[in-house]
């Protein structure tokens, strides 16, 4: 039977088991939500207030359910909205796939009202993408952005369909969902080497990255952990990879890492990166951060292997499948005196920063939360409050942290929350800041609308906080354009939305405060007033190393 | 040690491919010397070599990005030794200073051929090496180039080994 190309769509959707999409209506794609309409029954469309807060959405809804992210967009500037978006997702291997619509074909090249070659631009951003020129490639086309955006290190894939291929027919037939992933094979030589680097060095430290949870691999990592017994220390995207609590686990490496973890990494002789790509931030000087130590690389992108970091030897492949392979085929190693050693950094004064507790200040609003939020996802946005929530908060299983990691897009946090929220239907909370805060505050209005319960903290600093850090530390205090002096009231702002609020300046209201925000049915906010000069510590400044480390302010 | 090599690479004949592997390569920060893209035997697939320069590093990760490009079918950093390249050069020489008889000369001795003339102009052509086409072109420019056209470097690897498409049996053999 012949069918409309837009009814391809919403089919081919239905076929891959998207049940839930975000996005946002237009001109190019009326006649997809034409179809949205008809099968409003089988798929769920969040309308956001912005095409960016769309993507964030979807990307939070990807990461918090495992689930491919679906969002639609109109043409020209609905296309442009989903940039930012799908950059994220792409920096921090989300599986999205994004659909916009375009001016018909016969208008495509001419400039025509709300044309842009979408294509063109997110080239660099997209795993691939897609223009759709013929109604009989258009089901084949979407099956397969399914499955590039889920094979091998996942990714956004985008399709752009002009108008007229969602108009025009084609015979369809529903096919089933195709579950094909790419396998790699290492050579013997490879595994051999790195079992044989494993058991002979004295001093193992295992470095894991978002690839863990992505791969599902939480209860390998920690098999093989037990048996190598080496601690675990983990990138921010690596975070949820094993709950908090863990003996081995050490916290986050890097420029805002634990001093624990960056001094054991520093005293290591064996780094085992396990789904990382050993980003800037985590590895501050890297000269100094290999000096000496040999590195087993296990990646499922081959690109990634001596990308950043020269690695000793590598196995590429799914982290999950490399991992238990490598406990079957090892037997318990016991590594008494690093085991101390460990323990000893880990007890350290130095180890454990805390912050003035006299006034209100971020660690407790964070552990405050922490208390209440149980199995909650945490999203956060981009900048001090991301790193304290990062180093504060005890994550206890994965998927529990949602962040934009690679892109460090400010404005990422409230769409992605409200994505988090719609894929787990339960109590989601939003750290952010009022730097933040204030890029795509617009989502409340989703929030609203959809009645998500979705928790609001917002620490306000009064000042864009990160870069009068840096200012602070390394330009003599000149605080070019980031104190902001912003009159908002974030309290009657929510409310003006139709959410309810409140504000705290002091430690004994927060308490309270916490326990009502999660008490309420729906989206509430919380407006945290902390100090302009908190600031994130530890830090290693750019290109450091952990004797260069800053615990104090 | 940073080097000149050559990276040939077999592509979907479609819409965007060469500008996915060209923006590529300005994305990763690596500089392209030389471009060359046709059909090859199959409509279906095309063949793309580039020349570039860097190191191991360089040459590495071009080669790893560039296959984890959906379009891309397979890439070969092509060795020096174990290939031949061409390229093929269109000059336009001035030859109004009476100078057409030196000018024979060199295209005698470099073994390029005269595909145009005028009373004032000369028109060759000459495929080779880039090293070859650099001398000759260098012994030129005296008497004047009026107009050049490159091709940019192509490269075939010598004896049996071919660029071909390889399967996943092929790649696990390999390893």
């Amino acid at each position: 039977m012949k069918i409309k190309g837009a009814k391809i769509i919403i089919e081919t959707l239905l076929e891959q088991g998207v049940d839930t999409v975000f996005g946002y209506p237009g001109g190019s794609v009326l006649t997809i939500y034409d179809e949205l309409f008809k099968y409003s029954d089988k798929i769920k469309h969040i309308t956001t207030c912005h095409e960016q807060g769309a993507t964030h959405a979807a990307d939070g809804y990807a990461r918090a359910t495992g689930k491919t992210g679906v969002v639609i967009a109109t043409s020209g500037p609905g296309a442009t909205n989903l940039v930012t978006g799908i950059a994220a997702a792409y920096l921090d291997s989300t599986p999205m796939v994004a659909i916009t619509g375009n001016v018909p074909q016969n208008l495509i090249g001419r400039d025509s009202f709300q044309e842009v070659d979408i294509c063109g631009i997110t080239m660099p951003i997209t795993k691939h993408n897609y223009i759709v020129k013929d109604i009989k490639k258009l089901a084949n086309v979407i099956r397969e952005a399914f499955v590039i955006a889920n094979s091998g290190r996942p990714g956004p894939v985008l399709i752009d369909v002009p108008k007229d291929i969602q108009i025009a027919e084609a015979e369809f037939e529903n096919k089933s969902k195709i579950d094909e992933d790419i396998v790699y094979t290492n050579g013997a030589k490879a595994l051999s080497t790195a079992l044989e680097i494993i058991k002979s060095c004295q001093r193992p430290y295992i470095y894991a990255g978002g690839g863990v949870t992505i791969s599902n691999a939480a209860e390998e990592l920690k098999a093989f952990a037990n048996i190598i017994d080496a601690p675990i220390g983990t990138s921010m995207m690596g975070l949820t990879a094993v709950e908090a609590t863990n003996p081995k686990f050490l916290g986050m490496t890097g420029m805002h890492g634990t001093y624990a973890a960056n001094k054991i990494m520093s005293e290591c002789d064996l780094i085992v990166a396990i789904g990382t790509r050993f980003s800037d931030r985590a590895t501050g000087n890297k000269k100094e951060f290999i000096n000496g130590k040999k590195v087993l690389h296990i990646d499922i992108d081959p690109a990634e292997i001596g990308k950043n970091i020269p690695a000793y030897v590598s196995l590429v492949g799914d982290v999950k499948t490399v991992l238990s392979n490598l406990v079957q085929l090892l037997n318990p190693i016991k590594r008494s005196d690093w085991e101390e050693r460990v323990e000893q950094i880990k007890n350290c004064p130095d180890s454990h920063l805390d912050m003035d507790k006299t006034r209100l200040n971020p660690q407790s609003v964070i552990e405050t939360v922490n208390k209440y939020a149980k199995d909650s996802v945490i999203v956060t946005d981009v900048g001090q409050h991301q790193m304290w929530t990062a180093q504060y908060y005890k994550f206890p299983k994965p998927r529990t942290f949602i962040t934009s990691g690679g892109l460090g897009a400010m404005g990422f946090g409230l769409g992605a929350a409200i994505g988090a929220a719609v894929g787990t239907k339960y109590k989601t909370v939003l750290f952010t800041s009022d730097g933040s805060f204030h890029m795509n505050l617009n989502e409340m209005a989703t929030a609203v609308s959809n009645n998500l319960p979705v928790v609001i903290v917002v620490l306000n600093n009064n000042a864009l906080g990160m870069v009068r850090q840096w200012q602070t530390l390394f330009f003599e205090s000149r605080y070019s354009c980031t104190s902001l002096c912003r009159q908002t009231n974030y309290v009657k702002l929510a409310e003006a939305f139709g959410m309810s609020g409140q504000k705290i300046t002091q430690m004994c209201e927060l308490e309270k405060a916490v326990e009502e925000s999660f008490l309420h049915n729906g989206p509430y906010l919380i407006e945290a007033v902390i100090d302009s000069d908190e600031k994130v510590l530890p830090m290693i400044p750019p290109n450091g190393t952990i004797n260069d480390i800053i615990l104090k302010g | 040690m940073e080097e000149k090599f050559v990276m040939s690479m077999l592509v979907k004949n479609e819409a965007g491919v060469l500008t996915r592997v060209s923006s590529l390569f300005g994305r990763r920060n690596f500089n392209i010397d030389s471009l060359s893209v046709g059909e090859t035997l199959d409509r279906a697939v095309s063949r793309i070599t580039i020349t570039a320069f860097g190191d191991e590093y360089v040459k590495r990760q071009i080669q790893l990005q560039l296959e984890k490009l959906h379009d891309v079918i397979v890439v070969k950093s092509m060795n020096a030794c174990d290939c031949v390249t061409r390229e093929l050069l269109l000059i336009k020489v001035n030859v109004a200073q009476g100078n057409r008889s030196e000018v024979m000369e060199a295209i005698a001795i470099f073994r390029a051929k005269v595909i145009d003339i005028t009373t004032t102009s000369l028109t060759v052509e000459i495929t080779g090496e880039h090293s070859k086409c650099n001398a000759f072109l260098e012994y030129l420019r005296p008497f004047g180039i009026v107009e050049l056209c490159r091709t940019g470097v192509t490269a075939i690897a010598r004896g049996s080994d071919i660029l071909e498409i390889t399967t996943k049996e092929d790649k696990e053999k390999e390893n």
